[in-house]
């Protein structure tokens, strides 16, 4: 069976610090796979590998069993790779339902005038934020900001979906909100790689775990076991979260 | 030969200007277009003490840099620091301080020819031949070589070894996190700014000694300076000693082979080739 | 093609301003309708370039640098082709010169581009004044039976071909993708647009319309050398006009151009050394008072109109 992700001796240099080091993993189709481990582990530049905003130094990264570790951002999000930003990023000067319509126009879908706004529409509500498509960006609230990204997102028919710590600032009650949000996009089909360090979402939400410390993958296996392992336990020694 | 020391003394010369626009642009982050129109006025100040009052322009430096290194500051603190406050993105910092310098620029242009005059000036200081290596140079060529050559050292010992200096640097490198280790960036933008200004006129008091001057070529030192900055890599210092001399050699080639009009567009067409092969400049880091 | 019933209002009240305007040279003497030119030259190219410096917030300084090309296509091709023939041929060298431009710089970050561009016209002057020394020639002469006239109606249909095209891109995908590339070029790259791409062939667009602009205007100069082509000035007018008025609508850098350039008239006759001086105070008042132009000063008034209204 083709992995849906495969990473296969990913390494990464900035200069002379080796931010990731011979990272190999597959993510099966479907899956939730969480991306854990201290700060300054590699976990959000992994993302970047795979979403193309860094070129790798060694290496390669599949899609389906094919190399999309050579291509630039625009042609692996055409792929159907979408992701989320550690600081939200959002497009300032226009409304809430534009900036979930930019996400579908340039897809592989490639949807425009009436249509891209039905399904741009459709997606905030899927999102939890139907109606408010004419608000600006800046009358929104923090989760909201992160729904509208989440929305913009899936507008481009994403098969596999990155989340950079998305989970990240939310108060108990948005935080349950947030993990039925991805719980319902793994239901749908999709395939979600999750860096986070809220552990109840983790527990909850991942099918397997990819440990890192230091650029490299020190365990992996499901919630349950790596967060026992004594290993990573060590690694995250001093992290109030462990 | 002869080119070649031509070459290097000119480029020696040119290092000192593009310094001032390494600590301005490379350290305090602001792209500096009036940095050209600093320089002609150092250039002013010292023909008008050498002609007015035989006051060597070598001494005019001393009263010409702490002039330009308050006026500088001043114009940091009361025209850019605003910008660097309401900026929400590095990018568009870049475009308002090139509006705002640019504006500066052409503001001092006007001063300029208000209070001087349109007309060329030159003078004539030192223009004694020396020779080395059975050549013959002017010595003001030669003179300010090595002044340059001094007080480019002295910065290079000063950015690398003081704590303010490496402080500065730091701020080039990694704004946030300098700031996490107590470092007063907004301060020492200022004093990075204030100091390019300062070695920029002294730069200019030093070229006026051998070059022609009117109110408008500074649009073309500023050029120079630029592409000087950017082969070499913004913020790096060795690496903007070594681009000066590199275009210092070239332009003195294409003047001697060529034509002598032509000057600038060698520089020109070397920011090309930088630009297309190797943006990050000579000795850049790539990816900032 | 649906229009909705406000923009069909925009379109008539369009023609119905093209057709007075077309009506002004049998309106006024020689002297207004010289500087009825000079608006219409301004407003040709302080237009077609905030259509592409606007979104992208790349400050384009190139303008010169086109517009001396396409006169001087005119100039060396006025002997051996008719002069509607020399026409295309200086808007397609313009959108060429554009694109080679933006495939070196464009891919850099926004300062790259506009130190290049800033250099562009010198360098281009500098190469073609070298040229002439070799060869011999000095500079040319453009004697055609054109009048002010045509040339002036000549910049109007052009303006007009701007204003379409500046209208017609903000319907398209293209128009969408530059507005997403000014507001965060990283997320354009992750909705799947090719900004690089994107880029370059929308600044092919005031490429080739400086060059036709100056193709336009060359009969005006009659002798044609490299520093008149060339002005480096052009450049920076332009983009103070197109800043004054606003890139935010189409409109705007028309409302910047007509008292822009009526001021930088009344001073050039008063106090021509001053020209200067004027176009600093333009980049300082622009950046700290009116950073959005007249268009970001109207549609803040309209909006504190609303509130009001609200209350």
């Amino acid at each position: 069976m083709i992995s849906a992700l495969s990473l296969h001796a990913v390494t990464k240099r900035f200069g002379g610090l080796v931010a990731v080091n011979r990272l190999e993993f597959d993510v099966v189709e479907n899956q939730v796979m969480g991306l854990i481990g201290p700060n300054g582990s590699g976990k959000s530049t992994v993302l970047n590998l795979i979403s193309g905003a860094f070129p790798l130094s060694a290496g390669t990264i599949r899609m389906h069993g094919n190399i999309i570790s050579n291509l630039q951002s625009q042609d692996v999000a055409r792929r159907g790779v979408g992701r989320t930003f550690q600081l939200v990023r959002l497009l300032s000067s226009m409304t809430v339902l534009e900036n979930v319509k930019a996400g579908t126009v340039f897809g592989y879908k490639r949807r425009w005038g009436a249509e891209a706004d039905t399904y741009a529409e459709a997606m905030l509500e899927r999102v939890g934020l139907g109606g408010r498509g004419d608000m600006s960006v800046g009358q929104l609230t923090y989760i909201d900001t992160k729904r509208l990204e989440l929305a913009r997102v899936l507008a481009g028919d994403p098969k596999i979906i990155l989340l950079d710590e998305w989970l990240a600032g939310l108060n108990p009650t948005e935080l349950g909100q947030g993990i039925n949000l991805i719980r319902s996009l793994r239901d749908d089909g999709k395939t979600i790689i999750l860096v986070e360090h809220v552990m109840d979402a983790i527990r909850s939400l991942c099918d397997e775990c990819v440990v890192m410390a230091a650029g490299m993958k020190i365990a992996q296996g499901k919630p349950e076991q790596v967060l026992s392992n004594s290993e990573v336990i060590r690694a995250y020694l001093g992290d109030d979260d462990a | 030969m002869d080119v070649l020391i031509t070459g290097l003394l000119l480029g020696g010369t040119y290092a000192l200007i593009a310094m001032g626009l390494n600590l301005q642009y490379g350290m305090a982050r602001i792209m500096n277009l009036a940095n050209g129109e600093m320089l002609v006025a150092g250039g002013f100040a010292a023909f008008w003490f050498w002609t007015g009052g035989s006051i060597s322009p070598l001494l005019t430096i001393f009263i010409v840099a702490p002039i330009a290194f308050v006026l500088n500051w001043s114009i940091y603190k009361v025209f850019l620091q605003p910008l660097v406050k309401r900026a929400k993105s590095r990018g568009q910092l870049e475009v308002d301080s090139i509006l705002t310098t640019f504006g500066l620029s052409f503001v001092s242009v006007g001063v300029m020819l208000a209070l001087f005059g349109g007309n060329y000036f030159n003078y004539s200081y030192l223009s004694v031949p020396v020779i080395i290596f059975g050549d013959t140079y002017g010595a003001n060529r030669v003179v300010a070589f090595l002044a340059a050559v001094a007080i480019c050292g002295s910065l290079w010992l000063w950015l690398s070894f003081s704590r303010a200096g490496l402080s500065i640097r730091a701020i080039s490198v990694a704004p946030d996190s300098a700031r996490l280790v107590g470092i007063d960036v907004r301060r020492l933008s200022a004093l990075a700014f204030a100091l390019g200004g300062a070695v920029t006129a002294t730069g200019g008091a030093l070229i006026s000694t051998f070059l022609t001057l009117d109110a408008s070529t500074g649009v073309v030192f500023t050029l120079k300076a630029l592409v000087i900055v950017i082969m070499g890599g913004v913020g790096e210092v060795r690496g903007t000693i070594a681009a000066a001399v590199l275009l210092g050699l070239l332009e003195t080639f294409v003047a001697t082979v060529i034509d002598p009009g032509l000057t600038l567009a060698a520089a020109y067409l070397l920011f090309i080739v930088v630009l297309l092969f190797r943006p990050q400049g000579l000795f850049g880091r790539r990816g900032q | 093609m649906r229009m909705t019933e406000a923009e069909w209002r925009d379109l008539v009240i369009c023609l119905l301003c093209l057709g007075v305007a077309a009506c002004f040279p049998w309106m006024v003497g020689a002297y207004w309708l010289s500087i009825g030119v000079s608006i219409a030259m301004f407003t040709v190219l302080s237009t077609s370039w905030a259509i592409f410096s606007g979104p992208t917030h790349f400050i384009s300084l190139a303008t010169a640098a086109f517009f001396g090309v396409g006169a001087y296509v005119v100039g060396i091709g006025i002997d051996y082709l008719p002069y509607y023939v020399l026409l295309p041929i200086a808007a397609v060298l313009g959108g060429l010169l554009a694109f080679l431009v933006g495939l070196a710089t464009l891919r850099l970050s926004g300062v790259y581009f506009v130190i290049f561009t800033l250099g562009l016209a010198e360098f281009l002057r500098q190469m073609i004044t070298w040229v002439q020394n070799i060869s011999g020639t000095k500079g040319m002469y453009v004697l055609t039976s054109i009048t002010e006239e045509h040339i002036y109606w000549q910049l109007l249909a052009l303006a007009a071909g701007v204003w379409f095209s500046g209208w017609m891109i903000g319907r398209m995908r293209l128009g969408f993708a530059l507005r997403i590339i000014g507001d965060d070029e990283t997320v354009a790259k992750h909705v799947g647009i090719n900004t690089s791409r994107a880029k370059v062939l929308l600044f092919m667009l005031p490429g080739s319309v400086a060059a036709l602009a100056g193709a336009i205007i060359a009969p005006r100069y009659v002798y044609i050398e490299p520093s008149i082509a060339f002005t480096p000035m052009l450049s920076f007018q332009v983009v103070i006009m197109a800043l004054l008025g606003g890139t935010g609508r189409l409109w705007g850098p028309l409302v910047g151009v007509i008292p822009f350039t009526l001021l930088w008239e009344v001073i050039s006759i008063s106090a021509p050394n001053q020209t200067t001086l004027l176009l600093g105070v333009s980049f300082l008042v622009i950046v700290y008072f009116l950073p959005k132009g007249f268009v970001g000063l109207v549609a803040s008034i309209k909006r504190h109109s609303s509130i009001r209204g609200a209350q």
